[in-house]
């Protein structure tokens, strides 16, 4: 089974320059540089349909396609690495791991659609893969991969590292631009999108670092491969972890489509001995809850979404039936209401609301009134009220929770106690 | 136009403003808190929220934010929808989890946003039953007070305090449901526009710390529409009263003029009316021991005040109408202007430039939609501060359009375009003896002598291809700078030129004259302002009078005998031993004033003339816009209008120019008739017998509480409200409750908004003209009186004289200002003197920083504290103007060491 994406990484060991060449990197820039137009990569890579990693699945190639690329002034690549979403550690593999590729990958991208800046946004507790990527971005300069006519092309780039301080909003692409130029962290209105006016007000082109790790293997082996490559219609391998009781928590680079059931049962070994599987967030924290009846459910974006979920970043969480679904959410909830940014009022004041709830029943002080309050915000924190997706994340688990696992709620307010006995901070 | 379907009905309106405003112009009730009309939308609160529908068949539509959806045609929404009224109520319940229940004791209750919007989406009853979260406040100075707890995180402070006034000492700070709105510790706000915040914030986060002295409840003041006295921009103000004293200032929308902001002087410069100097009963030299009653003054008076031996001295802060009638009691050949020489100069000046001159003066609207500026000589925030912050906003304008049209935004899209443009500023060039404020926004600011300023304005002038002598011998910088000017006023669509009584220099003026002629001549509709010192200092000049310095030449003369100062310090205007000479010299001194003061301190007879908030009258602003200000109360004692006064004398001494004048539509009128620049004067509001539905305009509220009652300690019997003979407006709460003339609006309220946001309905569209036009009328037009041509005389090159510095006077916003010294608050935030040098001419003279220097002016000594400044010139020293405690009245100067 190819994985094109990790099949170069080892345990323990960050690829330099000398190991990634060795293993075919930066032939892609080589081909680009010399074969093709910034329009024919862009071309390709919407032909392809790559579709975003980060969790939304927009088309990567539509995405540049927007860049307006008679304007006069500088455009801004920037990668987001600013993996923050509870569950999820598939971009730290690929950062540790193989830097370069992710580099390259950015090179291609910042020629496509001619950004002459480009900048790594990362996650400030990602310590070893900013030193990596720090390492890594030397080496490319001194190799002539950065800089000013890169391998004689005529074509500039310039490639900085900036580490976040720790801020969840950050991984909203337009938050992540604010947070950048120096201002607070809070995302923007679009339109305009950040195509036209991103960075500095300026075209800038944000993606995911296992989008971008992907774009050089498109290059060099072309769309069919790259399709022939996935179970489904969303081509590509992709990186699903798993996490919770299970035998063999993980990360693995899968043929895009792989059922749960797999993922859970081959990958992750299974449940750990006397757990049983209750349902899980097939993409991270902002995901809603699927359940047994959905573990023959493809891993790949239009499939997960049919189910009721989203594919997000394919990193699964576990929820086992040891575990208060309640205090679970609770959990999650907490760090929603935390990571707010506090620019929108139902995302602001709704948020802690609900965790005040979940407490209180986690506590035996909920009513049925508050399961009440609890229906409520998960249909008004929903996209569209609020200013951006962190708050309708939020209650993706929240909603299927109250779904899937209603009699819990309810016999917290029954019996005023946690049944399972757990204590939430 | 676009049709748009709002609820079923269809309705004609503007394409691509947002569809909140456009609500809101239609008249329907839409609640709101982060968008504002001034700043523009960011869809923050999510409290506008609307169903919208796809076509006629969509049944289910989906909610969107109204203040982030621009309006197309056949755009097709519900207000009244459920499931959008539900998000709205909630939208409430978010905010109340933390909004404390003060509302009883909270400064901005029954004029809160915040409780308007709560009683408009019905939310009543509280769900959340945790902990609510709490803040520490800070210190943020004398003007506002800070209650965080209160905030509904609107975002609006941050963005009219850093974005709109470009202040750097407030910001939002923290994150999710602990956003904060500060300082980044307590101290004083820095910006001239601060207490705008009080207004701003839908709640009672940024209160009046003034009226916190004195709280009185909005629905408890008596109101009237009044224009303010700070400087002369003639900024819209609703001043408030209750128990004889003055409470509050707030905004009056006008906007032509200040739209709905105002600056810190003319928001908290009010107090001197309460102040303990008044002057409030008659007082004659010699006759203490007797109380003096009206008309034993008027009697002592009649004898004194000869015919043709009696002189007159205007006031550039006293209205039209009380300049005119001593005018008219004295005779225009006694009648001298109550300003300095130099004062004189420049402003008469101006209005040469403006009355002969091709080029318009703008509004202050209109100056804020100029895309260059060039300032000569003003340091505005000091001088004119609105004026300053229409420049904030020109300067906004051309990459605004860039960024409009390169991100495909409008301009109501404020984050959007605020990003597109970063910190990108037009043009605009800052000529100044010092640095200034303002420079930083400045493409290019320079610091020399004020004749250099006129020197580098002439040589802009002759760069525009004008026909003006060549100036020689400016450095290569110099010109560079012109040239730099130069194109970027000829590459401009509207530039404006501003200059002013700031510079103290008659040249700057004939260089801003000049440049504004130029880019007129070249096919530019250019705008030209001129600043002038005092609130009524045009219509003085308009007015006409001998100089002051013939007035002592008459006295000392002894050509006169008794002189009648209307309101006005007249060692404000001369130097201490100048004045002393003046007024000693004086056989009978008659001083209309407000407060004891020096001249009063010399004067025979005092009589209490009223201030502002109690008298009627017009005032011309630097615009030569004519505007009404209304009595507020009646004063106690026995304070009236200073007109009154001098028509009294009038009738006592048999005065025939005024004879069958009682109030003031007898006044204005004459005005307008007798003096061809005032016409059209007597129609800025309509006259004292104009009623609605037979009914006068109410000063008070209709819940104007404790009528009964307030005065019952004095007399149990409710007395006779008094009666409002000078104006349609009354001193009670009955009268017609609609709509008043936008010329008299005495406080903004209206059914379900009684917060200041309620200027919404009182507009033709939000942030547009009021419904029967802005008020105010402009007397000066381009070419109204004759045609001046090109300045040709550029003054000589600034030279230092050896052992003598040219005193320059230096504004400030707190402390230039005769009256607004008087509030405790503003009084707080006055420097003290001082004498500002360059580091080379302290070494000259052997000062250093804070030491004293000695100076004299005539042979007169004064000693000054010194401050160090590397960016003034050498033999250049500046001196803080109209200060107290300095003595020195008529700069420039120079001064010998």
């Amino acid at each position: 089974m190819e994985a094109p994406l990790t099949s170069a990484i080892q345990p323990g060991v960050s690829l330099d320059i000398k190991g990634y060449e060795a293993a075919g990197g930066y032939q892609a820039l080589r081909k680009v540089l010399q074969q093709m137009t910034p329009q024919e990569v862009t071309a390709l890579v919407k032909e392809s349909n790559l579709r975003g990693r980060g969790g939304a699945g927009f088309s990567t190639g539509m995405k540049w396609s927007f860049v307006p690329m008679d304007m006069e002034g500088p455009k801004y690549l920037v990668a987001n690495a600013d993996e923050m979403e509870p569950g999820t550690f598939k971009d730290r593999w690929l950062l540790e791991g193989n830097p370069h590729q992710l580099i390259e990958g950015m090179i291609i991208s910042a020629y496509a659609i001619q950004a002459g800046i480009s900048f790594v946004f990362l996650r400030w507790a990602y310590k070893e893969a900013a030193r990596e990527i720090r390492r890594a971005i030397s080496e490319a300069y001194a190799a002539g991969y950065l800089g000013r006519n890169i391998l004689g092309s005529g074509f500039d780039l310039e490639m900085h590292l900036h580490t976040g301080v720790g801020r969840y909003m950050c991984g909203e692409e337009t938050a992540l631009l604010n947070s950048l130029e120096g201002r607070r962290a809070v995302p923007r209105a679009k339109p305009p999108f950040p195509q036209i006016s991103g960075l500095f007000g300026r075209p800038t082109i944000v993606n995911n670092v296992e989008t971008l790790s992907y774009i050089p293997h498109i290059v060099s082996k072309g769309v069919a491969w790259f399709q022939g490559l996935s179970r489904t219609g969303d081509g590509g391998t992709k990186i699903y972890g798993v996490s919770g009781r299970v035998n063999k928590p993980g990360a693995w680079e899968l043929p895009m489509g792989v059922t749960m059931r797999e993922l859970l049962e081959e990958y992750a070994g299974g449940m750990q001995h006397g757990y049983r599987f209750r349902g899980a967030l097939p993409g991270g924290a902002s995901t809603d809850f699927l359940t047994d009846a959905h573990l023959d459910t493809p891993m790949d974006f239009t499939a997960v979404a049919a189910a009721g979920s989203r594919l997000g970043t394919g990193t699964m969480v576990v929820l086992d039936d040891h575990t208060c679904p309640v205090g679970f959410v609770h959990n999650l909830e907490h760090f929603f209401a935390q990571e707010s940014c506090g620019f929108c009022t139902p995302c602001r004041e709704g948020l802690p609301w609900t965790e005040k709830i979940l407490y209180a029943l986690e506590q035996g002080q909920g009513t049925a009134a508050d399961l009440e309050q609890l229906d409520l915000h998960t249909r008004l924190l929903g996209p569209g009220n609020t200013f951006c997706a962190l708050a309708p994340g939020a209650m993706e688990p929240l909603q299927s929770a109250l779904k899937y696992f209603r009699e819990d709620f309810e016999q917290h307010v029954h019996e005023k106690r946690c049944p399972y006995g757990n204590h939430t901070y | 136009m676009a049709t748009i379907h709002i609820d079923g009905k269809s309705y004609e309106v503007k394409e691509g403003r947002n569809l909140l405003e456009t609500c809101l112009s239609l008249g329907l009730d839409l609640p709101y808190f982060c968008w504002h009309p001034a700043l523009g939308s960011v869809g923050a609160c999510r409290q506008c929220a609307v169903k919208s529908f796809k076509d006629g068949q969509d049944t289910k539509g989906k909610l969107i934010m109204s203040c982030m959806e621009p309006v197309k045609d056949q755009l097709r929404i519900s207000i009244s929808d459920k499931e959008a009224a539900a998000f709205r109520e909630q939208v409430i319940g978010w905010l109340m989890t933390n909004h404390p229940h003060d509302c009883a004791v909270c400064d901005e209750g029954g004029s809160c946003h915040l409780q308007d919007m709560t009683v408009m989406t019905g939310h009543s009853y509280r769900n959340y039953h945790f902990t609510k979260r709490t803040y520490k406040n800070q210190y943020l100075g004398p003007f506002l007070n800070h209650e965080m707890n209160r905030c509904i995180q609107c975002y609006r402070c941050v963005r009219f305090y850093k974005d709109f006034a470009g202040g750097k000492d407030m910001d939002v700070f923290a994150a999710h449901n602990h956003v904060y709105f500060g300082r980044h510790q307590d101290g004083v706000l820095e910006s001239e526009f601060s207490g705008n915040l009080a207004e701003v914030c839908p709640t009672g986060v940024f209160t009046d710390k003034t009226l916190q002295h004195h709280y009185t409840r909005k629905w408890d003041m008596t109101y009237a529409p009044s224009v303010c006295q700070g400087c002369g921009l003639g900024c819209n103000i609703i001043a408030g009263e209750r128990y004889g004293s003055l409470r509050q200032i707030t905004t009056r929308y006008n906007g032509a003029v200040n739209g709905y902001f105002l600056c810190d002087r003319g928001r908290y410069g009010y107090e001197f009316v309460n102040s303990p100097r008044r002057i409030k009963e008659v007082a004659i030299r010699g006759l203490t021991d007797t109380a003096i009653d009206t008309n034993t003054a008027l009697q002592y008076l009649q004898d004194k005040c000869k015919p043709g031996r009696t002189i007159g001295i205007g006031s550039p802060r006293a209205s039209l109408e009380s300049n005119f009638v001593l005018q008219q009691l004295v005779g225009p050949d006694h009648f001298y202007l109550g300003v300095s020489d130099t004062e004189h100069d420049l402003v008469s000046l101006a209005l040469k430039i403006l009355r002969q001159g091709p080029v318009r003066t703008p509004s202050m609207q209109e100056a804020a939609a100029a895309d260059a500026v060039l300032i000569l000589g003003e340091d505005l925030l000091n001088t004119a501060p609105m004026l300053a912050l229409s420049v904030r906003q020109a300067v906004r304008r051309q990459p605004a359009q860039e960024a409009m049209h390169t991100a495909h935004v409008l301009s109501w899209q404020d984050a959007a375009v605020r990003e597109a443009m970063q910190d990108k500023h037009g043009p605009c060039f800052i000529l100044h003896v010092q640095p200034t404020k303002l420079d930083e926004i400045a493409t290019g600011a320079y610091h020399t002598a004020p004749d250099n300023i006129a020197r580098i304005g002439f040589a802009v002038c002759r760069l525009l291809k004008a026909p003006v002598p060549e100036v020689k011998d400016l450095t290569e910088q110099e010109q560079q700078l012109a040239q730099q000017i130069a194109d970027a006023l000829m590459a401009a669509e509207r530039p404006l030129v501003i200059a002013g009584y700031g510079s103290g220099c008659e040249g700057v003026l004939r260089a801003a004259a000049n440049i504004g002629r130029a880019l007129h001549d070249s096919g530019k509709p250019a705008m030209l302002a001129l600043t002038t010192p005092e609130c009524n200092s045009m219509g003085l000049e308009m007015l006409g009078g001998h100089r002051l310095e013939s007035a002592i030449d008459a006295v000392v003369n002894g050509e006169a005998d008794t002189v009648i100062v209307l309101e006005n310090d007249l060692y404000r205007r001369l130097d201490k031993p100048v004045a002393d000479r003046f007024l000693k010299h004086c056989r009978e001194l008659v001083l209309l004033d407000h407060l004891y003061n020096a001249t009063a301190e010399m004067a025979t007879v005092l009589l209490p003339g009223g201030t502002f908030a109690e008298s009627d009258g017009t005032l011309v602003n630097n615009e030569g816009r004519a505007q009404r200000f209304f009595q507020v109360f009646t004063p106690p004692g026995a304070i009236q209008e200073s007109w009154r006064w001098l028509l009294m004398l009038a009738a006592a001494t048999g005065n025939e120019r005024l004879k069958h004048m009682a109030y003031l539509d007898d006044i204005t009128r004459a005005i307008a008739q007798r003096l061809p620049a005032f016409a059209g004067i007597e129609r800025l509001t309509p006259p004292a017998d104009f009623r609605i539905a037979g009914q006068k305009i109410p000063r008070e509220p209709h819940r104007y509480s404790g009528r009964t009652a307030m005065l019952a300690d004095v007399n149990v019997s409710e007395p006779k409200p008094p009666e409002d003979e000078d104006t349609a407006l009354s001193f009670t709460m009955e009268g017609y409750r609609g709509e008043p003339p936008s010329s008299m609006i005495p406080f903004f309220w209206w059914p379900g908004w009684n917060s200041v946001q309620s200027i919404n309905k009182f507009q033709v569209e939000t942030g547009g003209p009021l419904h029967d036009g802005d008020p105010g009328k402009r007397l000066i037009e381009p070419g109204s009186n004759g045609q001046h041509g090109y300045f040709m005389d550029a003054p000589e090159h600034f030279v230092p004289l050896a052992g003598h510095l040219l005193l320059i006077p230096l504004y400030h916003i707190f402390g230039s200002d005769e009256l607004s010294v008087h509030t405790p608050a503003v009084a707080e935030r006055m420097p003290a003197p001082y004498i500002m040098l360059c580091p080379e001419d302290a070494q000259r003279y052997q000062v250093a920083e804070n030491h004293q220097l000695q100076i004299a002016i005539d042979g007169h000594p004064y000693t000054l504290t010194v401050k160090l400044n590397p960016a003034m010139q050498k033999g250049i020293a500046g001196v803080p103007a109209g200060m107290p405690g300095i003595g020195i009245s008529e700069t420039p100067v120079i001064a010998k060491i």
